[in-house]
């Protein structure tokens, strides 16, 4: 087990319960979320495995605030997210979690620094704090020498790293990330993990992962939990060797 | 996000596509300067017919005459009022109580005779009035050549364009071009006139020529003179050129009535024998004289109605004809009205091409505006975001607009001034843009293009992230 989990064991950073999301297409009903009561603890790496429509992205757009669930309840940090107001919800977005996509989602009309200085701009940080900030969050990323470029002329790599940088330039506890490899070739998704790993190992952010690779998951995962058709149908937690991504064991 | 950050991201997004809101833009300018343009227009006509009027001198003054004058302007008024024997008569103590009154600028005898001017040994018969000093500031004297009086009592006279004509043997042809000020005053001006006039002394004389001239103006020419407390002498004065007017005889402008200007307090001092004279006679010996009319101006043409009320009161006839600025008034708020609507259609149509573009920047960057959300952009960062879009297309509108509006009416300014040219009339400022029209403009585009950035901007505000993001 990461050393981040063993200290912070009996408390609790994120706990759904019977937790639905159902989307009405046409006269069909799909129950996207059907039922998930599940806890993470704080420092976890926890990868939601699932074939594509198992509904791991709306478990986690759910837990990221950006969807509200139909029935059911999801805590982070004590705070009921179906209870909180559009604007509190976007408070939290801003300050609690950082989000990484498949597609990257930078915004293509900026560079990289104005991209990871954005959130910074919701947050209301001074104009002369802001630029700083971004770009030590890039340097961090390694990109330092590409702040001005737009991301069109960066390589998907670069542009993942871009976009992690700014998922972290608000300090968030949560990095929720969704297929962040997805969309990259082998080598420069083991780039990625090894960030995101290193956040949740030195920074004691709480990662959850979406992917559907199992090797991916086994590799980096503290803790695998397994979707099919909106359930939970697996939760297993992973020994990972931190310098070489070796399985060491498994469980449950 | 704070108030500078959203209008810069604002910029920066409106120049991401920039022909389009360029031609948006260039929409909102058109319907402004439509807009400043008709009512510049509108406002520079009414200004233009407000001096012409000022210059007519006719809305801002009061006629009082006596109802002993059955001569008076308004015959319902001497039936209503008291027996004309009965009324007060107009003297210097009744024009001192006039020029009391609240809101009165100044009360001053309608003076004028008829008299025989020598100018280079030729005698000329003609219409001879005071004039008050405070005529000098007055803007129907504009385009005079020469001075205005030195004083109030100089021995001085201001010529009328045609009687300066006269003077000099040129008799206008009908249909020829009128002789120019200018060239009519150069060999008059510093010459000396002389005039002949009938003196109405309290002590008794008898020069009947001089009686003879007086009664010539007198159309209550019935009265026996004889017998009176006052004699008439005639006497000479001679009086020197200093200026020449543009005034139109033909005016209804009281002094316009005479071809000839002598300084008010001047022709009063002459004691120069009074049409009323005649009547006054029989009820004063007391050497006091009575005024025929006293033309009394008022602060503004909006207080004639009370002045004139309060004249009456005092049992003098009065006649005004401010009935006349309200209607015109009220035609120009009118037709402001109506340019003004003209010109805020412009700017619908304009207000129209903002919706949309913002709701097809909406549709474009539905992404853009779900990765915002994503990472903690809040509706109303969203919403603030769009508005400012719009504010910042009104303003850059705004501005650009009026200063093509003040173009469009400066060229149609010119243009009207080269037609006025070609018809041999003076230029004349059609077109006037005042500041708070600039500053109006500017603020109804701004105001305009908000309410448009409304519906986008609370549809932008309304986007499902998750949709959003979904959508590729």
């Amino acid at each position: 087990m990461p050393p981040a989990e063993s200290s912070l064991k009996n408390s609790i950073a994120i706990r759904t319960e019977n937790l639905c999301r159902h989307y009405r297409m046409g006269d069909a009903l799909i129950r996207a979320v059907d039922g998930i009561s599940v806890q993470v603890a704080p420092g976890e790496f926890v990868a939601l495995l699932g074939t594509s429509g198992s509904g791991k992205s709306s478990l986690l757009n759910l837990v990221a605030g950006l969807d509200r669930p139909t029935s059911g309840t999801v805590v982070v940090q004590k705070s009921d997210l179906a209870k909180l107001s559009r604007a509190e919800l976007a408070k939290y977005r801003l300050h609690t979690v950082g989000m990484v996509f498949q597609s990257f989602n930078l915004i293509p009309s900026m560079n990289l620094l104005e991209n990871v200085e954005l959130p910074l701009r919701f947050a209301e940080v001074d104009r002369d704090k802001r630029e700083g900030l971004a770009r030590q969050a890039l340097d961090r990323v390694g990109l330092s020498a590409r702040l001005r470029h737009r991301p069109t002329e960066l390589s998907g790599g670069e542009q993942q790293r871009a976009s992690l940088a700014r998922a972290l330039i608000n300090q968030p506890q949560f990095l929720l990330a969704d297929e962040p490899t997805g969309n990259l070739d082998s080598q420069t998704g083991k780039e990625i993990m090894n960030f995101i790993r290193e956040f949740n190992e030195t920074l004691g952010m709480t990662i959850i992962m979406v992917t559907h690779e199992r090797t991916l998951a086994e590799r980096y995962a503290s803790r695998m939990i397994f979707l099919a058709d909106g359930k939970l149908v697996g939760d297993q937690s992973n020994v990972v060797s931190s310098a070489s991504g070796q399985i060491h064991g498994g469980g449950l | 996000m704070k108030t500078y950050d959203m209008a810069e991201l604002a910029v920066r997004n409106l120049r991401e596509s920039i022909l389009r809101n360029s031609l948006t833009t260039v929409g909102i300018s058109v319907g402004v300067a439509s807009l400043v343009a008709m009512l510049s227009l509108g406002i520079g006509l009414q200004q233009l017919a407000g001096r012409r009027l000022q210059k007519s001198g006719l809305f801002d003054t009061v006629v009082v005459t006596s109802r002993r004058d059955l001569r008076g302007f308004n015959r319902e008024q001497e039936e209503n009022g008291p027996a004309p024997a009965e009324s007060p008569a107009l003297n210097e103590s009744a024009r001192q109580q006039i020029a009391q009154l609240p809101n009165v600028l100044e009360a001053y005898p309608d003076i004028r005779f008829v008299t025989e001017l020598r100018y280079e040994d030729k005698p000329y018969l003609t219409m001879m009035a005071g004039l008050p000093f405070s005529a000098k500031n007055n803007d129907a004297f504009d385009g005079m050549q020469g001075s205005f009086f030195s004083s109030d009592t100089a021995p001085e006279v201001i010529l009328q364009k045609s009687f300066a004509a006269q003077l000099l043997g040129k008799t206008p042809k009908a249909g020829s071009e009128e002789e120019r000020v200018t060239e009519l005053a150069k060999p008059l001006l510093g010459k000396q006139l002389t005039m002949k006039y009938a003196e109405r002394t309290a002590t008794p004389a008898t020069d009947t020529a001089g009686k003879e001239e007086a009664s010539s103006a007198n159309s209550g020419g019935g009265n026996n003179p004889a017998g009176t407390g006052y004699s008439v002498v005639s006497r000479e004065a001679t009086l020197k050129i200093v200026g020449v007017c543009d005034l139109d005889p033909d005016s209804m402008r009281g002094q316009a009535r005479a071809r000839i200007f002598l300084p008010l307090k001047l022709a009063q001092n002459l004691h120069v024998i009074q049409p009323s004279d005649l009547r006054d006679t029989t009820n004063m010996a007391n050497g006091t004289p009575a005024y025929t009319t006293v033309e009394v101006h008022v602060k503004s043409p909006t207080q004639v109605q009370a002045v004139e009320d309060a004249i009456k009161k005092m049992g003098f006839n009065t006649f005004s004809i401010v009935d006349a600025t309200r209607s015109l008034r009220q035609f120009f708020a009118v037709l402001d009205l109506f340019l003004g609507i003209f010109g805020s259609l412009a700017l619908a149509v304009a207000s129209i091409g903002i919706i949309n573009t913002l709701v097809m920047a909406i549709l474009e960057r539905r992404r853009e505006i779900g990765i915002m959300k994503a990472i903690g952009a809040s509706d109303g960062d969203v919403k603030g975001l769009f508005f400012a879009e719009a504010g910042v297309m009104g303003i850059f509108g705004g501005f650009v607009g009026v200063a093509l509006g003040w173009a469009i009416g400066r060229v149609i300014n010119l243009g009207t001034n080269v037609y006025l040219k070609r018809q041999h009339f003076p230029p004349e400022q059609i077109w006037f843009v005042p500041w708070w029209l600039v500053l109006g403009a500017i603020a109804f585009a701004i105001v305009v293009s908000l309410l448009s950035g409304l519906y986008p901007a609370s549809r932008a505000a309304r986007l499902d992230p998750v949709q959003a993001l979904r959508y590729e």
